[in-house]
């Protein structure tokens, strides 16, 4: 029991299952999941899909957040990847064929990769601080997107697109294939190749990286790239999602929302160690959050406070000194009444 | 409070005015006993040293002392009360103030502003600055320092920072000052004039906690010595009752030949008709070090003394691709190479472990195993990871063949003592198969078995081959392993010694006259 305690997932986990279970408590048809069409439909589903951009985002976070950096331009960059994309098939003869859609996405993604080898040569190459480098395409990045788009939202009507974020496969949402799978591709290539390690070296101890003939400049290069690709992605989605690019409304927020479910999966902003798994969580919690207001019906005008209310209990319960504090309360109390509590303190 | 004596106590009285007296006391960590029933004394107006190997609870004594550990039993009592700690602040108000070695100060404030800080006198509008500059100085030239109060403390050295975080714990009114291995990054000079602080304090009754690794100064300043072994008490002396060996037997418990079987084989003969394994020509960097001269050949070991900024960091830190020389020429095997990173160098087979342990060595949150296999691990690149079994051997191996304790390869290194991180450090160089090994102070802050373990190993890997660059500031180590010694002074290459042709004093004399008056 008190190994399962000092998991590292253990305490995100918690808070998952206890949103889960408040919300079924106080309406059971939270999860309740039912078959129409083919296809699964329900709260849980529904969390899934919809945490696909979010997730996308704190993925390539959590790595730049691993380098002992940061990205604040991942909402930008999804502005101007859904505005690319959305241009491109908004001016083509055949909005609704597949190939005009896929040369879209990768045009849009691709521009993203760019901007995130942008972002990359600020930090890695010219040394610039992580939060100033990233900050400046940040502000310029939807600029950019308004350029792209002329100042308007661009509307597009086309099948192929509405699929990525609506489209179902094997019964499931097409978004959540998208988001599994980046998920299962990243952890990989970190886990299995030396990539982690390295990362997570960088991150801890640049200077004894580098000494050790650890290739810093480039693996802090590659974690902008890709979390500039999967921003890029995460803004195909959020376009696919409102059929529209919205310069302004694209990604609003989100490089804070991401940096939260990172941290809450456990990953310090100090960087080093990491947790993909415990990102996902992290994503998961924040999404069930937000799924919970609606379903609590939750006012407007409340759901911030509410929002940051849960968080705060979220982020306490992890705390350690929390933690230390509870554990002599507890050992205080069995002072009184001598109790297993005490025996298991000693044997840790 | 009682008040205290401003006589020295005489160190033959065990007197019951001590300022503080730990009684039984006992700390337990997850699966060890830290501290065993341990009693420690200190009296006002005493330099008391507190020795003990790395691990054997001089930290946690200090720590338990200083308010960072609670005691799980015994009794610490402070001016005849006894007290609780459960925070450093407790301690600060019953009058024990700590420097550490890593000292915590803020280097972006003024010296004045450090020295004064939470207790700068207050005027009608606010903090008088003028007078919290005055009593800054006040109490800093009460040590003997003259220094602006206004300048930042970032721009003075480690010594006078130091010497500005004792002026701090004056000010808090401190009883007791605790110093940890104050002296491990000063020179002679910086040395002296702390031990003359010192010793001012401690004629106006101050109670002085003293550890250091080096025996010398040890031996110059403390009246008394406490010695701590695995945890438990082994007796408190004093200084004249404890000769130096019996005092190395005490902490280590066992006798200590091994250091002085090791220079038999600083004895060999060296090939020298071979290329060398590394020759640099005229190798300097503008404003950091004149052009040297240095070779070292297959299976020789070359020390380079020196004091500490006198250019032997900066010099091998231009062999191995840490930075860049502007001027000579390196060849390596004979080949002239241009070295532009440490990487480079590496797979040149030069490897380079630094002085400075934590800052460039340990990944600290990485465990033993993932420390050792780093250096590989960046040679291969991240595409082509070790496997596991590969990996499993390997670390095995160097935990076994440099005593790693302890000897579990997923504990992170972090949590390991300075000697276990040094041997860590020290397999990761081998395990990229050098043919160049340059050690930076490598027993710098370790105990005395972790020392005997590291210099044991050079030695051997010498005999096998291997050629070495070995700088420390203890001359006994440099000249025990190195056939040649490379003299620096003032960022300057003063020459090269043969080792069986000088000794201890011999090296002092030449750092100290040869080349006097010549151009700097």
């Amino acid at each position: 029991m008190s190994r399962l305690i000092k998991h590292h997932l253990f305490w995100p986990g918690f808070a998952l299952v206890a949103l889960v279970v408040l919300n079924t408590v106080v309406r059971p048809r939270f999860i309740e999941i039912s078959v129409q069409h083919g296809a699964l439909y329900g709260a849980p589903i529904d969390i899934l899909r919809n945490s696909a951009p979010m997730m996308l985002v704190a993925l390539g976070m959590t790595l730049v957040i691993a380098t002992r950096g940061i990205d604040l331009s991942v909402g930008a960059v999804m502005a101007v990847s859904g505005a690319v994309a959305l241009t491109i098939i908004d001016g083509s003869d055949s909005p609704g064929s597949v190939g005009t859609v896929l040369v879209a996405i990768a045009v849009g993604v691709g521009v993203s990769l760019i901007l995130g080898v942008w972002n990359g040569f600020l930090v890695s190459v010219l040394k610039i601080q992580p939060i100033i480098a990233t900050l400046v395409l940040m502000m310029a990045g939807r600029g950019v997107a308004l350029l792209v788009t002329g100042g308007f939202i661009t509307t597009v009507t086309s099948d192929p697109l509405k699929y990525v974020a609506s489209g179902h496969l094997l019964g499931l949402p097409f978004a959540l294939f998208i988001w599994v799978a980046a998920v299962v591709v990243v952890s990989l290539v970190e886990r299995r190749t030396a990539l982690g390690v390295l990362t997570e070296a960088v991150g801890i101890n640049p200077e004894a990286s580098r000494l050790a003939g650890v290739r810093a400049t480039g693996i802090i290069l590659g974690t902008y790239v890709l979390s500039g690709g999967l921003a890029g992605m995460a803004g195909i989605i959020y376009s696919s999602n409102i059929m529209a690019a919205d310069a302004n409304a694209a990604g609003e927020l989100i490089e804070l929302y991401a940096i939260l479910a990172v941290v809450l999966g456990g990953t310090s902003l100090a960087g080093g160690k990491f947790s993909i798994a415990g990102t996902v969580i992290g994503v998961l919690i924040i999404q069930t959050l937000q799924s919970t207001i609606l379903f609590l019906g939750v006012s407007s005008a409340q759901s911030p406070v509410f929002f940051a209310a849960v968080v705060v209990v979220v982020v306490l319960i992890q705390a350690p000194a929390v933690h230390r504090a509870a554990r002599q309360f507890l050992q205080r109390r069995s002072t009184h009444v001598p109790d297993i509590t005490r025996g298991t303190e000693v044997a840790r | 409070m009682s008040t205290s004596t401003t006589e020295p106590t005489k160190p033959q009285e065990r007197g019951t005015d001590a300022v503080v007296q730990m009684r039984g006391v006992t700390i337990r960590f997850p699966g060890v006993l830290a501290l065993d029933r341990v009693d420690f004394t200190l009296r006002p107006g005493e330099v008391h040293a507190l020795m003990g190997e790395n691990g054997a609870g001089k930290s946690t004594l200090i720590k338990a002392l200083t308010g960072v550990y609670s005691i799980d039993s015994g009794t610490i009592t402070v001016s005849g009360t006894e007290r609780v700690f459960t925070s450093t602040a407790d301690a600060q108000a019953a009058g024990i103030s700590t420097v550490y070695q890593e000292i915590n100060l803020c280097p972006n404030l003024s010296v004045g502003e450090n020295v004064m800080l939470g207790h700068e006198p207050h005027g009608l509008r606010g903090i008088d600055w003028r007078a919290t500059h005055r009593t800054a100085a006040e109490h800093l030239s009460s040590l003997g320092l003259d220094l602006d109060t206004q300048t930042i403390l970032s721009s003075h050295s480690i010594a006078v920072q130091q010497l500005v975080a004792i002026s701090r714990a004056m000010v808090l009114d401190a009883r007791v000052l605790i110093l940890d291995e104050p002296t491990s990054s000063l020179d002679r000079d910086e040395v002296e004039q702390l031990f003359t602080v010192i010793r001012g304090l401690r004629d106006r009754g101050v109670a002085i906690l003293f550890v250091s690794h080096f025996l010398d100064q040890i031996y110059e300043i403390s009246d008394r010595i406490t010695v701590l072994r695995n945890g438990t008490l082994v007796g408190e002396y004093a200084i004249g009752d404890l000769p130096r060996g019996e005092l190395v037997t005490q902490m280590i418990g066992r006798e200590l030949d091994e250091l002085e079987a090791i220079s038999v084989s600083a004895e060999r003969p060296i090939d020298r008709t071979v290329a060398p394994v590394i020759k640099a020509e005229g190798v300097g960097r503008k404003g950091v070090l004149e052009p040297a001269d240095l070779d070292v050949f297959p299976g020789e070991i070359v020390g380079i003394a020196g004091l500490l900024g006198s250019g032997r960091t900066e010099l091998v830190r231009l062999l191995c691709g840490a930075d860049r020389p502007d001027t000579g020429t390196l060849s390596v095997h004979g080949k002239i190479t241009k070295l532009t990173t440490p990487r480079h160098a590496l797979e040149r087979r030069i490897a380079f472990s630094s002085e400075n342990r934590r800052a460039e060595g340990i990944v600290a949150d990485l465990t033993v195993a993932e420390n050792i296999m780093l250096g590989i691990q960046a040679r291969r690149g991240w595409l082509r990871k070790v496997r596991k079994q590969e990996q499993d051997a390997v670390v095995e191996e160097y935990i076994k063949a440099l005593g790693v304790r302890p000897a579990d390869p997923n504990r992170k290194v972090g949590e390991l003592s300075g000697g276990n991180q040094q041997k860590v450090l020290l397999g990761r160089w081998l395990a990229t198969a050098p043919e160049l090994l340059i050690l930076d102070e490598p027993t710098r802050g370790i105990d005395v078995g972790a020392k005997a373990d590291i210099q044991r190993k050079v030695a051997e890997l010498a005999e096998q081959g291997l050629a070495v660059i070995f700088i420390s500031s203890e001359l006994e180590e440099v000249l025990r392993l190195a056939q040649r010694v490379a003299v620096m002074r003032d960022r300057r290459q003063i020459g090269i010694l043969e080792s069986s042709a000088v000794d201890v004093d011999g090296v002092i004399d030449y750092m100290a006259t040869i080349g006097e008056g010549s151009v700097a």
